[in-house]
């Protein structure tokens, strides 16, 4: 007999049991079912005593689960103390496999096996997905895992680490402390990883203290034993325990399966919901992680609205009165009237749903400026873009000319740039009348345009006329453009990825609007790099004036985004406009004069090489030493140990070094930062001078680590006090000046946080490793200035 | 791109201390003393507060160096204290109007110039040894090298237990009584007479010879083991002498400039006790 629910809830994480606490409180027949034995699965496996967050601190909490930021431990008594005293009907060990049918009508498969019926459907299955399991026969032994807490727990085992992504690798250096460890590599070579784990692998390879298997699978499991398909045939290890990494399927694929449309293909795009997180099966509801809203309050908060949004109850979101306050500015009204206008007002935000609209706001600011406010200045490093609702800004296109401006009416955009490029801002904006605006942070635009294409199209059209406008036409008539923008297309590229190839008869224009390139020239057999272009530059103007074959190959050092302009309308353009015509020749004629001279130095392209695996590529500002000067006193690790709680966010000595050019270990603060894209905090951000810096909201999840690149964030705990001088000198308490703090133990309850540097953003005289060094060989240099550190490194002689 | 301290902001400070010693010497030589020159004109008044100021200045770059996040840069106050350190020469020399004698006075004028002298050295050895550390580390961290050495002891181990006990003992002297640095002549030194590793090498290549022809390959294979960790522990040794020798002279600059700092005290007290 199956069973008949009014509510079923699937996945019993923070919004699945808010939703079932309420269902249980509001008397409806309801069951709630988890995969696992346990509620919360997700939390469950957080580190032991992690500190839990309660971000956003301003959003109340409306659940009746009690949740307040706290230790793992607590939180997770206390959600089992509610599910006892709210009578929650909860099944452990119960997967939803399948969901069919319609509102009223929904059948539910569990485990694969039985099934319920339910009226109404609440996925809430959160976004970690499942982890990929090896799929071969024996997989069932009970020293199979595919999790690794602590590589302590295991000692004199014999442990094989399947899987060669950056989990695997860390789990198997990890446990070589205590254990022989064997590695299996599906490919041939260790591809994708961070440079830190590369490295450590191959030395451990190297020095045989890691055996590994290339292009080795699994074929089946033996208590005591896999069997691997290698190109040689079968191979036999022997071990005491299997770790399999091999990542997690997105939960994607089953939400689809159950008839829930996503708004597009991105991998980031979120399923398509109605303003009462209604799906677009009716009577299906996706609230939480999964409806893109990463924090545990808000997902406790949406599960209990949507429990009363089907019962009918009337719901006052949570975030009303967040959102009354945030349109204060508005006089006169409603919190749905001003959605209402800008929704209207503003093209570029008219196609998101009035939920997506609502967090949208919750995150952007509301402006008033008076007539000749300045909204932000030409080089300023902000990347937010501004929405104008009411007014009209000027834009000051020409920097030596303030007057000649440009002006955007209501229902216009701008900031788009410095989003795009990750640079600094291109121009100085003032408001010209009274105006009304959005100010919305790089991240939720971000999100805006990943998932609604609609947006990301009205986005591209603008940007490819104003930064083509800005870097290669400045003080041209944009009418005059027109057949320039209107041929334009947008073209993308990975690293490594050739944008022109040497030879080659094509003759459009590339102009570099995110990422950089590389130009090099094949010469005697061998590639030598000519320079290096970040973005906001263009190349191939030499094939276009010259007409001849494409005399070097330009790839894209980092991902790389490029506005091609064709050739034709371009010299139409240039026919034109003289002085344009002049202007370009002459960067033409210099470009030449600098290929001729790096091209004496046989070894430039060797330095741009290094600098660009460094992450140079696409740093806004490194930390350079020169080996020559460096006396080795440390006194720059000891600088940024005491300007940031006692922590150094510096290692002077790792990280590799070319000639005598050192990279220490330090952030790049890349152009588009790595560490940003998965902060479910939102605690990441760019200063006005281009410091990525993690402020103090923080709830220490180490995506940012795990993200970066560079190996340059680390998770720590608050230092202890600082003693002062006389008692360090005269009782010999705690650390002494410059001397590393951070506790080796963890303190019971602590909060561990992401470090990292922020160039000193606080400190007026910049960055202290560079003024504490007194050589002169610590020196941070930006990409503008790239070429002048490629020609004037000494040779690599070490 | 990069400046050293020298070179720092066009030779500024170079130039300052160029002045002052020249307008030093030029107001000496136009200056007719009331009887022979000395510390007791005016002149020598001028000179010997000058020269007093610019030691407390200089012993001040302690204090400077500690304090971080500044808005002005520690290179600056090198380039300074190098080049204002040396018109001491000149502008104290001076002020002595040449009368020396084995009193207080010369005393300190003694210890100042030995202050100088090892400042002297701590120039040549930080144009000098910076680049030879790098060339010496061949772009390798100190972590990855002890990791190396650690690595190879765990092999040879591995491999000695197979072998007969002579040779296993050996292998034991290799790991557990290498040192590298030690005290400061040791790091100086950049060698160690008395390497567990040399003498398990030599050891082991006489027990060699006279091994069973069974245990020929595990032999050879600690030979080659032993002899990668010799080139290492060279690696690292001369690495420990280089940075030894780019601080050991400041444990000469800084006490002398303490014992300057007393005797310049004494010095002043004693001028105007006896005046
Ligand atoms: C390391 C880390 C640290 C974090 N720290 C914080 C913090 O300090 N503060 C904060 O606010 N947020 C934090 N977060 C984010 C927070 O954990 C999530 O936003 C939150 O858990 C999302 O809740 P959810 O209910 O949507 O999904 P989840 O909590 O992911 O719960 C989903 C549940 O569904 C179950 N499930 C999945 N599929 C099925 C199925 N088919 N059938 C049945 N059950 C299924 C799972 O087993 C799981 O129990 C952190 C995240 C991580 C990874
Ligand atoms: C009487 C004159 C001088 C006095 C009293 C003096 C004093 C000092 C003191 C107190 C320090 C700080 C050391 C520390 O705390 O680490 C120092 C550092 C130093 N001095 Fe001098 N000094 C004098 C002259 C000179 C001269 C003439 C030179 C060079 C020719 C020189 C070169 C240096 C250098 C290179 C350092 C090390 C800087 C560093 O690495 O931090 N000094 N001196
Ligand atoms: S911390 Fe972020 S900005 Fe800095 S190097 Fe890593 S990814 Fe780039
Ligand atoms: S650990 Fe990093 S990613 Fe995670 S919340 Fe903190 S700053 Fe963001």
């Amino acid at each position: 007999m199956t069973e008949n629910f009014d509510i079923v809830i699937v996945g019993s994480g923070p919004a699945g049991l808010s939703a079932a606490a309420r269902a249980a409180q509001r008397g409806v027949n309801h069951v709630l079912f988890e995969r696992t034995d346990h509620a919360s699965d997700t939390i469950y496996k957080y580190q032991k005593k992690k500190f839990v967050m309660g971000t956003p601190d301003v959003l109340p909490l409306q659940s009746d689960m009690r949740f307040e930021a706290g230790v793992r431990e607590d939180i997770l008594d206390t959600w089992n103390a509610g599910l006892e005293e709210h009578s929650v009907n909860i099944s452990y060990n119960c997967e939803v496999t399948a969901i069919e049918g319609s509102k009223g009508d929904f059948t539910l498969t569990v485990n694969g096996k039985e099934t319920v019926k339910a009226k109404h459907v609440i996925m809430s299955i959160g976004v970690q997905g499942n982890l990929r399991q090896m799929g071969v026969p024996g997989q069932e032994w009970e020293r199979v895992q595919y999790q690794l807490d602590d590589p302590l727990e295991y000692e004199g085992e014999t442990v094989v680490v399947i899987g060669a992504g950056d989990a695997g690798i860390e789990n198997a250096i990890g446990l070589t402390a205590q254990n022989q460890v064997v590695m299996i590599n599906r490919g041939s070579e260790f591809a994708r990883v961070k440079q830190g784990n590369l490295n450590a692998i191959m030395a451990a390879i190297e020095s045989e203290t890691i055996e590994c298997y290339y292009s080795a699978t699994a074929a089946r499991v033996e208590p005591g034993l896999l069997v691997l398909k290698t190109p040689e045939g079968e191979a036999e290890v022997k071990c005491d325990r299997i770790i399999a990494r091999l990542g997690a399927n997105p939960p994607r694929r089953f939400v689809e399966a159950c008839g829930i449309k996503f708004s597009s293909e991105d991998r980031s795009a979120l399923p398509e919901l109605s303003a009462t997180y209604e799906s677009s099966v009716e009577g299906m509801y996706v609230v939480g992680a999964l409806a893109g809203y990463p924090l545990i309050k808000q997902a406790m908060n949406q599960g209990y609205e949507v429990v009363e949004t089907i019962l009918g109850h009337p719901v006052r979101p949570a975030d009303q009165a967040l959102l009354e306050e945030r349109f204060a500015a508005i006089e006169g009204m409603s919190v749905d009237e001003v959605l209402e206008a800008i929704q209207t007002n503003v093209p570029l935000l008219s196609h998101m749903s009035r939920l997506q609209l609502r967090e949208f706001m919750l995150e952007s600011q509301i402006h008033r400026f008076k007539p000749k406010d300045t909204i932000f200045e030409r080089n300023d490093f902000t990347n937010s873009v501004y929405s104008i609702v009411d007014g009209a800004v000027d834009i000051q296109i020409n920097p030596n000319d303030p007057s000649e401006v440009v002006t955007l009416h209501s229902g216009a955009f701008f900031g788009e740039m410095g989003l795009l490029s990750g640079r600094r801002r291109t121009a100085t904006i003032l408001a010209h009348a009274d105006s009304i605006l959005v100010e919305t942070p790089r991240r939720a635009m971000l999100k805006l345009i990943s998932s609604i294409d609609a947006a990301k199209r009205v986005i591209d059209e603008a940007a490819i006329a104003r930064q083509i406008q800005t870097h290669l036409a400045p003080n041209i008539d944009p009418a005059l453009l027109d057949e320039v923008v209107s041929t334009a297309t947008i073209e993308s590229f990975s690293a490594g990825d050739v944008v022109i190839q040497e030879g080659e008869t094509s003759n459009d224009v590339y102009l570099i609007r995110s990422g950089s390139m590389m130009v090099s020239r094949r010469i005697g057999g061998r590639d030598v790099v000519l320079s290096y272009i970040p973005a906001g530059n263009y190349v191939g103007e030499m094939a276009m004036l010259t007409e001849a074959p494409r005399s070097a190959t330009v790839k894209a050092t980092v991902a790389s985004e490029t506005i091609r302009i064709d050739a034709g309308a371009f010299k139409r353009l240039l026919e034109r406009e003289p002085v344009l015509k002049r202007e370009i020749e002459a960067r033409f004629q210099d470009r030449l004069v600098q290929n001729v001279e790096t091209e004496q130095r046989p070894d430039s392209g060797d330095i741009i090489d290094f600098l660009v695996n460094q992450g140079l590529g696409e740093a806004t500002d490194v930390l350079l030493i020169d080996e020559a000067l460096c006396v080795r006193c440390d006194n720059c690790e000891k600088a940024c140990a005491e300007t940031h709680g006692g922590k150094s966010r510096l290692k002077r000595e790792a990280g590799p070094t070319f000639g005598t050019l050192h990279v220490p270990t330090s952030c790049r603060h890349c152009e588009h930062p790595h560490c940003m894209s998965d902060c479910p905090a939102d605690s990441i951000h760019r200063a006005p001078n281009g410091e990525v810096f993690i402020d103090d909201k923080c709830i220490g999840c180490g995506n940012c680590a795990r993200g970066c690149p560079y190996n340059v964030i680390h998770m720590a705990y608050p230092p202890p006090e600082k003693p002062g001088l006389l008692q360090w000198l005269f009782m010999g308490m705690g650390p002494g000046p410059g001397e590393d703090k951070t506790p080796r133990e963890k303190p019971a309850g602590a909060r561990e946080t992401a470090t990292k540097c922020d160039m000193c953003k606080d400190i007026s005289g910049g960055p202290s490793c560079v003024s504490a060094c007194p050589t002169g060989a610590a020196i941070r240099v930006k990409p503008e200035e790239f070429f002048s550190i490629i020609t004037s490194t000494k040779s690599g002689r070490a | 791109m990069h400046e050293g301290f020298l070179v720092y902001g066009g030779f500024r400070y170079l130039k300052l201390a160029t002045l002052l010693s020249v307008v030093a010497i030029a107001v000496y030589g136009w200056h007719v003393p009331p009887d022979e020159p000395n510390g007791g004109t005016w002149l020598g008044y001028g000179l010997g507060s000058i020269g007093a100021a610019l030691i407390l200045w200089l012993m001040w770059f302690g204090i400077r160096k500690r304090r971080y996040g500044t808005t002005d840069t520690l290179q600056g106050w090198l380039s300074a204290h190098v080049y204002l350190g040396l018109s001491l020469i000149i502008v104290a020399t001076l002020h002595t109007g040449f009368q020396f004698g084995w009193n207080l006075h010369t005393l300190a004028y003694s210890l100042m110039m030995l202050v100088i002298a090892s400042g002297f050295f701590g120039i040549y050895a930080y144009a000098r040894y910076p680049q030879l550390m790098t060339e010496n580390r061949r772009g390798v961290t100190t972590d990855e090298v002890y990791n190396e050495i650690g690595e190879l002891d765990r092999e040879c181990r591995q491999v000695a237990s197979a072998l007969p006990d002579a040779i296993a003992s050996l292998v034991l002297v290799s790991c557990n009584e290498t040192r590298i640095g030690g005290s400061v002549f040791r790091q100086l030194s950049g060698v160690d007479a008395n390497c567990g590793t040399t003498r398990a090498f030599d050891g082991i290549r006489d027990l060699a010879s006279s091994a069973e022809a069974t245990h020929g390959a595990d032999i050879r294979k600690l030979i080659s083991l032993i002899g990668k960790k010799s080139t290492h522990l060279r690696t690292m040794r001369r690495d420990v002498q280089l940075k030894a020798l780019l601080e050991i002279w400041l444990y000469f600059h800084v006490p002398m400039s303490f014992a300057l700092l007393a005797a310049l005290a004494g010095h002043v007290l004693s001028v105007f006790y006896y005046w």
